[in-house]
């Protein structure tokens, strides 16, 4: 274990979910506004409408299987009965597809994005970092999995990656168990690092604001106009505190 | 009983003229900005036509409003809670941009620039959505006057609704102009339809209004709305609608559609309605059955019963005064000559319409006889029963008894009125015809053409502590530092983005930047547009002009 790994699966981490957390915090404070999906679909229909659900869809079953590739520990599932052999099976193959509906969808909506002229238009220099960013980090995950299973003979990373990655949460990072890691999912992992550290000032902030809670509120919001005053907060007092 | 206040709208039709004053300045009030160049707030529709945005009212398309599920119940037409998550990463019946249409601005630079030459240079059309040159073949109002009529009017959806036979009869006999604003409807679907719940109907005066903050461009707003009145600001990613311009009616002044509106056809006033019982009434199996449904919702406000339970919601006195007084609850119900646009969509609009009888005299003074004898009114009234249809499927879902005892109502006040002008004795049996006393024609007669302009308004002010906002004033530029680099207020994350700045101390920044500054007006910002709202014709704010592939000297 050297310096290096240190940095890389100590302080790298730390940084990018600090900034993750606390770049949310101060988003929703200072931006409310600028919160937004900044949908296109006015401009073009036809190739958003077969993107976005296939990139959409895909990433949140990617999302799930990292959940329980992860956060899950190993001996969990052993004890629920589940064999090594048939997690493998069903992560490698719900994975795989969902990687590439993931990044077949992605491909469609960048192609989208530069060729059709108002998308293109409306495009910032911001969302084309995000774009970078997001793409290198899938094809990177989407490539190990298949070198590991395909090319070689699979890889138990759930003996060291996701030891590593639940050690963070329990503040004793443990870099060891990532060195020994395959490149590809090394360059993966720090990949999304990256990419948590650029998601609070992209438009992925729409994420965070899922909209799950309109599953269980009344149709009809009704607001008293007092409540909140138009604009996000209060108006400044216009006197100075007396002491 | 829940008693609620609620702000609303009649527009009397006999009196437009379709001269889109109301339109024009309601967009230069609030949709003068990049991102909104096609919206339109307030629209001027020619009926029979399509309407804007294309073929609105086709609900089998756009499935906007409410429906009744096989067990009876209300449901979003576009489909329940569930479904509109499953389809919020693209959604299937989201207008485009060429259904409303594409904005567009024209090359003045040419006229300019252009070499010597033998022909007039020419300023050629370009759009504000892609920049390119363009060819303009559809806007908002492009079958105004029935323009393209019989190539364009036959898609209108409510005349497909009227039988074929007549269609070219009716064309030939029957035009009429209706302006819409948002209806800020009792049981709002955009509202429903919002994930985000950002659309809220504020709960003093029934204003519905899209929170910016909350908004997270979800788009199904734009599709739950029947009326497709609720639009997306394609440059701020948000949903944004017609306000009721609430900041003028807070303050007692009517909107700024209603208060240019040459006609005066406009009428704004307060009705009280139960809350508790709207959804009920927005259920009735049969849509013939929703005008009724609706009116049985809107309370009497000279009731005890009902003053005594709005005191107890807590509305204030002067409201229910203004209750007593609205030309709103005569309108619907005193003269009974106002209906709802759509009652069928079953969202419970509070903008109601007096239909136009002018056509019906406009018929009979063309054939040669007396337009306004009561007998000859009243005989066409049951004989033109195209007109009345149509008139039908736009404001009572079909039924076409409502139309027609509103259009007896408003031939008996021409005649009754015209014998009082002439000098002549009055006729009570003309009023007796439709089932008034003559002192309640020459009340009708007072509010819809005399139409004073305070009664036609009756609005309370809202009950706000301002002093907070006067404050503004006070801070003057050195306290308020959300102001930076001007209007375009262009933030880290695009456009808009970062906190707003109130809207005063924008101003009097934006004034003071341009009085002092040695600066022209920049808007480098807007790539390709600009807003010649702000401009005050110092210099050429970059995107005036295309640039033509120069470089800047200087």
């Amino acid at each position: 274990m050297n310096a290096l790994d240190v940095v890389l699966w100590v302080v790298a981490p730390y940084v990018a979910l600090t900034v993750f957390v606390l770049g949310h915090v101060w988003r929703y404070r200072y931006d409310k506004f600028g919160w937004t999906t900044r949908s296109s679909q006015m401009y073009e229909s036809r190739l958003l409408r077969i993107g976005s659900p296939l990139f959409h869809f895909g990433i949140l079953v990617v999302l799930l299987g990292h959940i329980g590739g992860l956060v899950i520990p190993k001996s969990w599932t052993e004890a629920a009965g589940v064999s090594e052999h048939a997690y493998h099976v069903v992560a490698v193959v719900l994975g795989t597809i969902a990687g590439v509906a993931t990044l077949g969808g992605l491909a469609i909506l960048i192609y989208r994005r530069r060729t059709v002229g108002p998308v293109f238009t409306a495009t910032t220099r911001n969302d084309k970092l995000m774009y970078a960013v997001l793409a290198v980090a899938i094809v990177l995950g989407l490539a190990a999995t298949v070198m590991a299973n395909i090319v070689g003979g699979g890889y138990d990373y759930r003996t060291t990656i996701s030891p590593w990655f639940r050690s963070i949460f329990y503040f004793q990072p443990d870099p060891a168990l990532m060195a020994g890691a395959p490149l590809l999912f090394r360059l993966h992992a720090l990949s999304a690092l990256l990419l948590f550290a650029i998601w609070p000032f992209t438009r992925l902030v729409h994420m965070l604001t899922a909209p799950v809670g309109y599953l269980t509120r009344p149709y009809v919001v009704y607001r008293s106009r007092d409540e909140q005053p138009t604009g996000s907060r209060a108006p400044r007092r216009g006197w100075e505190p007396s002491r | 009983m829940r008693v609620m206040a609620q702000l609303a709208m009649v527009m009397n039709l006999d009196k437009c003229i379709g001269c889109h004053t109301c339109s024009v300045t309601c967009k230069q009030a609030w949709t003068n900005r990049a991102g909104t160049e096609y919206v339109w707030f307030n629209n001027v529709e020619t009926r029979p036509g399509q309407g804007y945005p294309r073929t609105y009212q086709d609900q089998d398309k756009w499935k906007g409003g409410w429906e009744l599920n096989s067990r009876g119940r209300l449901k979003l037409k576009a489909g329940g809670r569930l479904k509109k998550l499953f389809s919020i990463f693209a959604n299937p019946l989201m207008p485009s941009i060429q259904d409303y249409y594409e904005p567009w601005t024209y090359d003045y630079d040419r006229l300019f620039s252009a070499p010597m030459q033998a022909d007039t240079p020419v300023a050629r059309p370009r759009s504000l959505i892609t920049g390119e040159p363009t060819k303009i073949s559809w806007s908002a109002n492009w079958d105004d006057n029935l323009a393209g009529g019989p190539e364009l009017a036959p898609a209108d959806p409510v005349l497909r609704k009227v039988s074929d036979q007549v269609k070219l009869d009716f064309e030939n006999a029957f035009m009429f102009y209706l302006p819409r604003i948002c209806e800020h409807c009792l049981n709002p679907s955009c509202a429903s339809s919002c994930p985000s719940g950002a659309i809220y109907k504020r709960s003093e005066d029934g204003i519905v209004l899209v929170d910016q903050d909350r908004c997270r461009g979800w788009r199904m707003c734009v599709t739950g709305c029947p009326y497709k009145k609720v639009y997306f600001n394609h440059r701020t990613g948000k949903a944004e609608k017609c306000t009721f311009c609430f900041p003028r009616v807070e303050v007692g002044l009517p909107t700024v559609c209603s208060e240019t509106c040459v006609g005066r056809l406009r009428y704004i006033g307060i009705i009280l309605y139960d809350a508790d019982r709207v959804t009920e009434a927005a259920s009735v199996a049969d849509d013939k059955e929703l005008l009724e449904a609706q009116k049985s919702v809107m309370l009497d406000p000279h009731d005890p019963a009902v003053i005594d339970a709005a005191r107890a919601a807590g509305i204030p006195e002067d409201w229910l005064e203004a209750a007593r007084n609205s030309p709103i609850h005569k309108l619907i119900f005193e003269f009974g000559v106002a209906l709802p646009l759509h009652p069928e969509y079953r969202t419970m609009p509070m903008v109601w319409y007096i239909p136009p009888l002018s056509p019906v005299v406009d018929v009979l003074s063309g054939t040669g006889h007396d337009g306004e004898d009561a007998g000859n009114l009243f005989g066409a009234i049951d004989a033109l029963r195209i007109p009345i249809g149509y008139l039908a499927e736009l404001f009572t879902a079909g039924d076409p008894e409502p139309v027609r005892a509103v259009l007896r109502r408003l031939a008996a006040m021409r005649s009754y009125m015209r014998r009082l002008n002439l000098g002549q004795e009055p006729d009570e049996s003309i009023a007796a015809a439709v089932g008034m006393t003559g002192q309640g024609v020459q009340d009708m007669h007072r509010l819809l053409a005399i139409a004073a302009y305070d009664e036609r308004y009756v609005i309370p002010k809202a009950h706000a502590e301002q002093g907070a906002q006067l404050e503004e004033l006070a801070l003057g530029s050195g306290c308020s530092l959300d102001y930076e680099g001007g209007p375009g207020m262009n933030g880290p994350f695009g456009e808009a983005s970062g906190m707003p700045a109130p809207i005063a101390v924008e101003n009097f920044h934006a004034l003071k930047e341009r009085q002092r500054g040695d600066d022209l007006d920049d808007a480098g910002e807007l790539r390709g547009r600009v807003n010649l709202l702000n401009w005050d014709g110092k210099g050429t704010p970059d995107g005036l002009f295309p640039k033509n592939g120069k470089k800047e000297e200087s």
